[in-house]
């Protein structure tokens, strides 16, 4: 076999998350991987924890397709950079493809609005599930994949309020990119 | 020296040709691991009756999920101690995991050098996370030469499937040929995740016994003479096994340019030169020469991609392997897809500066920031130590001059005490915390007393109860074990200290009352005798996750 092939038929898509420590990036990633997991995807996660644990910059890199090899995004080619912290925008621009798509919570901010009902998305502990619900929109993933993958990667008492987060994200987010361009990646 | 092997039936995966990838389908069996998790799962699934280390990232977690994953899994004093427990239980023929980082086998070494002399009975299997590029530690040693200085095989893996498979395969080496087995990681591996098929039966275990071999186990002179021998014997029938039968992935590619790489870069390789034939090394050493060059002289040009130090290609080239390595600047920091592109297309072009990220700082609530508000007010000379702390040489505090290697704070403390004038050594103070102190800090505490500076000295032990910076790890301090178990009692640094004759212990709560810390310090720099200050305070970080986990407890029971 020819790895030549592998990597031509096979693009791989690739996902940054960012913001700094105590955000749930983490989180956040391991719920992303493990939803493109149960879909089927081979999915490569890779960041860095330690010291960054302490209030520093976090970052994860999440890739997918049929075969995923290096664990690394390479800078300038990532599809999707989302972005918990506004002053992390800055240094993480960088690993975003040229029509790549940034989601911050300024972007996306109509789909995290607070309801009154509802716990506040933009609240620190929802703010990470709020994003990945509007990531969603854009991934070929079924629900059902999300919904597993939230209720396996949090512990139950946080569900039902990160549930209702994603998909009031996920959904707001969906309808807009009917009524926009779907074709652009970059609807805005 | 009594040969004792194992007969399996069940035979260990294991990738000889990226075929082997291909046919692992998308099945529900498959779990999504990190490299860390994956040498866990792989130490339950292979009958690892002990695993032991001291924490250190990235290689932390593989002994927490071990424990996780139903293993009998413990935190050492430090490195050295976890390696000797562990060659003990080997001794005993039982299956044995050591886990630490790269700059803990530094601790470690005695042991690891001796090991290879007396090899094992069971198996012993010694997990080293190496940090290139310096994450979360003091320097990026290249571990590998660890494994060709001491003598004992190395595997690398370059994934999570194969650091589970790997990990089983260290453990047939180990048994097979009676020799501790190293696996080499590296952050990438330890941090990443990707798709783990495991085993669907565990390997079959036997039961622990000692048997007597004296000249086999006891390295006086006249046997260890014997035992070198015994060695370098031992690492030749390997070299021609890993020749033969060793973990190779050989990709295809055109004749044009060949790649020999291992670990992580083999990932990175394949991605940067989709078109070039590439030979991963699973079985870094003893290197497989014959079959490297083999390769080296099927293809036009030859390059080998490595991650650290120019090790492999060094030895290659002595052999008279023709291969090409990277630039000097490569050797620093990690290897990415953009980098190893530039190494085989020999660009000499400046690279992109990465973006300055926010640095770590010590959390709001640190008990910490007390002591390193104090000890700048004093305007001391600070000989600092490994950990959370080790923040407090940034602003606003910017009160640490010294920082080398676990527990040095206090003899590099000590030596300054003993050469500066009197004004000036007055003014030292070493910091060090209490997993550290436990670590390699008691010995300092004990030259302290014996050969005392004129001045006196000071150590400040900041107590936060806990391995912080790792992540909330235990230690013979906390009174807990790896597993939160109470245990009977818990080292008291204060009696210690007494005992080993240190003249004035004291204890305090530096967030309760900052300026009593204050006042004790500054009593304790006027007065130039021994001292030892204890600061006591749980990390908030602790006590937060106490408080959650008894919380959640409370909500399952009711």
């Amino acid at each position: 076999m020819r790895s030549g092939e592998i990597m031509t038929d096979d693009p791989v898509t690739s996902v940054v998350l960012a913001g700094i420590g105590g955000q749930g990036i983490v989180t956040a990633s391991n719920i992303l991987s493990d939803a493109l997991r149960r879909h089927g995807y081979d999915v490569k996660k890779s960041e860095i924890h330690g010291m960054s644990q302490r209030g520093g910059s976090v970052c994860s890199d999440v890739r997918f397709g049929r075969r995923v090899m290096s664990p690394m995004v390479p800078v300038g080619t990532a599809d999707y950079l989302v972005v918990m912290e506004p002053t992390q925008v800055g240094p993480n621009r960088h690993v975003l493809r040229q029509d790549g798509v940034l989601i911050t919570p300024d972007t996306a901010a109509y789909a995290i609005e607070s309801n009154s009902d509802e716990p506040d998305p933009k609240a620190e502990k929802l703010l990470n599930v709020a994003l990945l619900g509007v990531l969603s929109a854009y991934l070929d993933v079924p629900g059902a994949c999300w919904m597993a993958a939230l209720r396996g990667n949090l512990s139950e008492r946080l569900h039902d309020m990160n549930i209702k987060a994603f998909i009031r994200a996920r959904t707001v987010e969906t309808m807009a990119r009917l009524v926009t361009d779907a074709s652009k990646p970059n609807r805005r | 020296m009594v040969l004792m092997r194992v007969i399996r039936d069940q035979p260990i995966p294991f990738v000889n040709s990226i075929s082997v990838y291909e046919k692992r389908s998308h099945t529900m069996e498959q779990m999504l691991l990190t490299g860390n998790e994956a040498i866990a799962l792989a130490a339950r699934d292979g009958g690892v009756r002990l695993g032991t280390g001291y924490p250190g990232t990235p290689s932390t977690e593989i002994l927490e999920n071990f424990d996780r994953f139903g293993g009998q899994a413990q935190w050492a004093p430090n490195e050295k101690v976890a390696l000797e427990v562990g060659l003990g239980s080997a001794y005993g023929n039982a299956r044995t995991l050591v886990t630490m980082k790269h700059v803990g086998l530094n601790v470690a070494a005695d042991p690891f050098f001796s090991a290879a002399y007396t090899g094992v009975i069971g198996a012993l299997v010694i997990a080293v996370a190496d940090d290139p590029g310096m994450h979360s530690s003091q320097n990026e040693q290249d571990s590998r030469r660890y494994a060709e200085a001491a003598g004992v095989p190395m595997l690398e893996p370059s994934d999570s499937q194969e650091a589970y498979d790997y990990t089983l395969k260290a453990i047939e080496i180990s048994e097979r040929w009676n020799t501790p087995v190293m696996i080499r990681l590296t952050t990438r591996i330890c941090h990443s995740k990707s798709l783990v098929t495991p085993l669907r039966d565990p390997l079959n275990t036997r039961p622990a016994a000692f048997q007597r071999d004296i000249p086999g186990l006891v390295m006086i002179p006249a046997y260890a003479r014997i035992a070198h021998q015994r060695l370098r014997e031992r690492l030749n029938e390997i070299a021609a096994w890993n020749e033969k039968e060793g973990p190779f992935v050989e990709v295809e590619g055109d004749a044009d340019t060949g790649i020999v790489t291992s670990g992580v870069s083999f990932m990175h390789a394949c991605e940067a030169a989709p078109k070039a034939r590439v030979l991963k090394v699973g079985m870094t050493y003893p290197i497989p020469f014959r079959r490297i060059r083999k390769f080296a002289d099927g293809v036009k040009r030859c390059v080998v991609v490595e991650e650290g130090d120019p090790w492999l290609v060094t030895a290659l080239k002595a052999e008279g392997v023709p291969v090409t390595g990277k630039q000097e600047r490569y050797r620093f920091g990690e290897l990415t897809v953009d980098r190893v592109r530039r190494i085989l297309n020999n660009d000499t072009s400046p690279e992109p500066k990465p973006e300055p990220g926010r640095p770590p700082r010590l959390c709001p609530d640190c008990p910490h920031r007390v002591a390193f508000a104090a000890l700048s007010k004093a305007n001391c000379i600070v000989t600092g130590d490994i950990g959370c702390y080790t923040l407090g040489v940034l602003p606003p505090f910017e009160a640490m001059d010294t920082c080398a290697c676990m527990g040095a704070s206090i003899g590099v403390g000590l030596g300054l005490r003993h050469v500066l004038p009197r004004e000036e050594a007055r003014r030292v103070v070493s910091v060090i915390g209490d997993s550290t102190f436990v670590h390699s800090g008691i010995t300092g505490l004990a030259e302290m007393a014996y050969n005392p500076p004129p001045t006196g000295h000071v150590v400040l032990i900041l107590d936060n109860d806990i391995t912080a910076m790792t992540g909330m790890q235990e230690h013979p301090g906390t009174g807990r074990r790896l597993d939160r178990e109470e245990t009977p009692s818990k080292l008291n640094y204060e009696a210690l200290a007494l005992s080993l004759g240190i003249q004035d212990v004291h204890v305090c709560d530096p967030v309760d009352d900052p300026e009593d810390f204050e006042r004790m310090l500054n009593d304790a720099l006027a007065n130039e005798r021994l001292t030892l200050i204890v600061a006591r305070k749980p990390c908030p970080l602790l006590t937060r996750k106490t408080a959650a986990s008894e919380a959640s407890c409370e909500a399952a029971k009711s």
